[in-house]
C-alpha cells in the first residue's frame, strides 16, 4: 500500500522542529509500524538524505522504548500493543499517518520523534525499591505467604514498561497511571511496607517536580496503555498518599 | 500549605469541595421543588433559612467560601496542565480515548460561574439589599410570588436551564471522578458511577423543571 506520511522533524532539542510530508509506497500489511519506519530511512539514506530518528530496542513489547503518537494516540490506534507490535494492516492504502513524538514538558524532544524519558527513571529512583539484605543471607520471597489476589494485583502493577503513553495520551501530560503502578507494586507487597509511608510521598513529590500534569480522572491512560494498567492502581496511590499524609 | 503543594493534595480539595456543593444541591433542589408543589411550605423554608443565625452567618459563609475555593483549585489545575505540555501536538485524538465531558470539566465549570453569578445577582444581591441595606421588615410570605416574578422573562428562563444543562455535564464526570480522586475504587464503584450518573441527569432536570414551571405558570392577580 501506499501512505502519506506527515513526520515530526527537529535538528536537536534547541532547534524549532516542523512536520515534514513523505510518500512512501510497498508497505505491506504484515510489516510492523517500525519496519514501514525503516524502510523509509532506507529510501532517505540512498537518496543522502538524514534518516528519522526513533526510538526503539526490544521490538517485542518488553522494553517500553518505542514511542511516537500515531494519527493522535500513542502507539497508534490498536489496542494493548506498543508501536513495535502496531501492524500495518491496521491503516488502508492511501491513508495519510500523522507522527509525532509524545509530547510532554517533562518529555523534552531530543531528536526527530524521540524524546528523553528520564523523568520517569528518577520517579523510580525517588522510592521504586525495597530494602532487602542482598550479603548473602537473603530470604527466599517465597517463604512469605502472599493472598493470591494480591499478587496479580502486585504482578498486574508491574507489568508497567515505564513508555510514557500515558503521559503522551493525557490532556494534562499527567504521570499517575506510570507511577500509581509502580506505587502499587510495592504497596500491595508485604516486602514494600517498610517504606510504604515515604516511597509514595517521594514518588509523587518527584513526578511534581518533574512538571506533569494532575489527574482530570479522563481514563484515556489506562485506554492507551499497551499493558493494560489500570485506573484502580491510582486511586491506590490516592489512598496511599492520604494515609501517609495523615500519618505524617 | 505544603499539602496543597502536591498534584495530589490539591486532587483531594477538588473533590472534597466538589462533594461538599453536590451535597448542597441536594438541599437547593429539595426546597425549589416546593415552590412548584407547596408554595407555603417553600415560603417557610426560605423564612427560616434567611433569617436563622447559623444558616446566614455559618452555613452561607462556608458554602461561599466552598465555591470559591472550587473554581479557584479548578484554574490553578487547569493552568497547571497546560503547562505540562508545552508543545501542544499537531494531531490529538481526544476523542479515541476519554469522553468529552471529562475532558472540558473547565468549560462546563466556567458556564455554571457565569451562571453563578447571574444566580447571586438575582437572589443573593436582592435578599441582602432587601434585609440589610434597606432594612425592610421581615415578610414570610414574599418569597414564593417573588421567586415566579423572576422567572417571567424568557431570558432568563433560557440562560438558567442551558446552565442547568452544563451543570448536568460537569456532574457526569465530576460526581464519580471525585470518590476515585480520593482514593475510593472498589467492587461498589461501578454500581456508585451508575448512580452519580442518574443524579446528575435528575437533579439539573427537577431545576430546569422548576425554572420552567414558573416561567409557563406565572402568577395572576
Ligand atoms: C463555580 C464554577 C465551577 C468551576 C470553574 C468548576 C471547575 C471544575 C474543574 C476544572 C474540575 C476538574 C478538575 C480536575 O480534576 O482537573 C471540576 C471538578 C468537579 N466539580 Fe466543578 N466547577 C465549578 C462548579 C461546580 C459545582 C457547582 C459543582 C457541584 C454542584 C461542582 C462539582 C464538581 C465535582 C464533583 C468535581 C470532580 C472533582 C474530582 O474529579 O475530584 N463543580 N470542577
Ligand atoms: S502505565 Fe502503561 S502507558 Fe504508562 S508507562 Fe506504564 S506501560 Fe506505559
Ligand atoms: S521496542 Fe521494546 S516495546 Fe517496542
Amino acid at each position: 500500500m501506499k501512505l502519506y506520511l506527515k513526520i515530526w522533524r527537529q535538528k536537536d532539542a534547541s532547534t524549532p522542529g516542523k512536520i515534514v510530508d513523505y510518500t512512501l509506497d510497498g508497505v505491506e500489511g504484515d510489516m510492523s509500524f517500525l519496519e514501514m519506519l525503516d524502510i523509509l530511512n532506507e529510501e532517505l539514506v540512498s537518496k543522502g538524505e538524514e534518516p528519522v530518528e526513533f526510538d526503539h530496542d526490544c521490538r517485542e513489547g518488553i522494553c517500553g522504548t518505542c514511542s511516537l503518537q500515531i494519527n493522535g494516540e500513542p502507539h497508534g490506534p490498536d489496542r494493548l500493543v506498543t508501536t513495535c507490535q502496531l501492524h500495518m494492516r491496521k491503516f488502508n492504502d492511501g491513508d495519510t499517518i500523522v507522527i509525532e513524538p509524545f509530547r510532554a514538558t517533562a518529555f523534552p524532544v531530543i531528536k526527530d520523534l524521540i524524546v528523553d524519558r528520564s523523568a520517569f527513571d528518577r520517579i523510580q529512583q525517588a522510592g521504586g525499591y525495597i530494602s532487602v539484605n542482598t550479603s548473602g543471607n537473603t530470604i527466599d520471597a517465597n517463604s512469605i505467604p502472599i493472598n493470591k489476589h494480591a499478587a496479580d494485583e502486585a504482578m498486574d502493577a508491574a507489568t508497567c514498561i515505564g513508555c510514557g503513553a500515558c503521559v503522551a495520551a493525557c490532556k494534562n501530560a499527567s504521570a499517575m497511571l506510570f507511577t500509581s503502578a509502580k506505587v502499587s507494586q510495592f504497596a500491595l507487597l508485604p516486602q514494600g511496607q517498610v517504606e510504604a509511608t515515604e516511597r509514595v510521598q517521594n514518588m509523587v513529590r518527584q513526578m511534581d517536580l518533574e512538571g506533569f500534569g494532575n489527574c482530570t480522572n479522563t481514563g484515556a491512560c489506562e485506554v492507551e496503555c499497551p499493558k493494560g494498567i489500570s485506573l484502580t492502581n491510582i486511586a491506590r496511590m490516592n489512598r496511599e498518599y492520604l494515609s501517609a499524609t495523615l500519618k505524617g | 500549605m505544603s499539602l496543597i503543594k502536591s498534584s495530589l493534595a490539591r486532587k483531594y480539595v477538588m473533590a472534597l469541595s466538589g462533594l461538599f456543593l453536590v451535597t448542597f444541591l441536594i438541599l437547593h433542589v429539595t426546597i425549589n421543588l416546593a415552590s412548584v408543589f407547596s408554595p407555603d411550605f417553600f415560603n417557610e423554608a426560605s423564612h427560616f433559612m434567611g433569617y436563622n443565625p447559623i444558616v446566614q452567618f455559618l452555613m452561607q459563609p462556608i458554602l461561599i467560601a466552598g465555591v470559591i475555593v472550587h473554581f479557584v483549585m479548578g484554574f490553578v489545575l487547569e493552568i497547571q496542565n497546560k503547562k505540562a505540555r508545552n508543545v501542544g501536538y499537531v494531531k490529538y485524538k481526544g476523542s479515541a480515548n476519554a469522553p468529552w465531558v471529562s475532558r472540558n470539566m473547565i468549560y462546563s465549570g466556567l458556564v455554571i460561574l457565569a451562571f453563578l453569578a447571574l444566580h447571586f445577582y438575582d437572589f443573593w444581591i436582592h435578599e441582602m439589599a432587601y434585609k440589610y441595606v434597606e432594612a425592610n421588615p421581615e415578610d414570610p410570605t414574599r418569597y414564593y410570588h417573588e421567586t415566579v416574578e423572576k422567572f417571567a422573562p424568557f431570558w432568563r428562563t433560557i440562560l438558567y436551564v442551558v446552565s442547568f444543562v452544563l451543570l448536568s455535564l460537569h456532574l457526569w464526570h465530576g460526581f464519580a471522578s471525585s470518590f476515585q480522586s480520593m482514593g475510593a475504587n472498589n467492587k461498589y464503584t461501578v454500581g456508585f458511577t451508575k448512580f452519580a450518573k442518574i443524579f446528575a441527569v435528575v437533579v439539573p432536570l427537577a431545576f430546569a423543571f422548576i425554572a420552567l414551571y414558573h416561567h409557563l405558570n406565572p402568577i395572576t392577580h
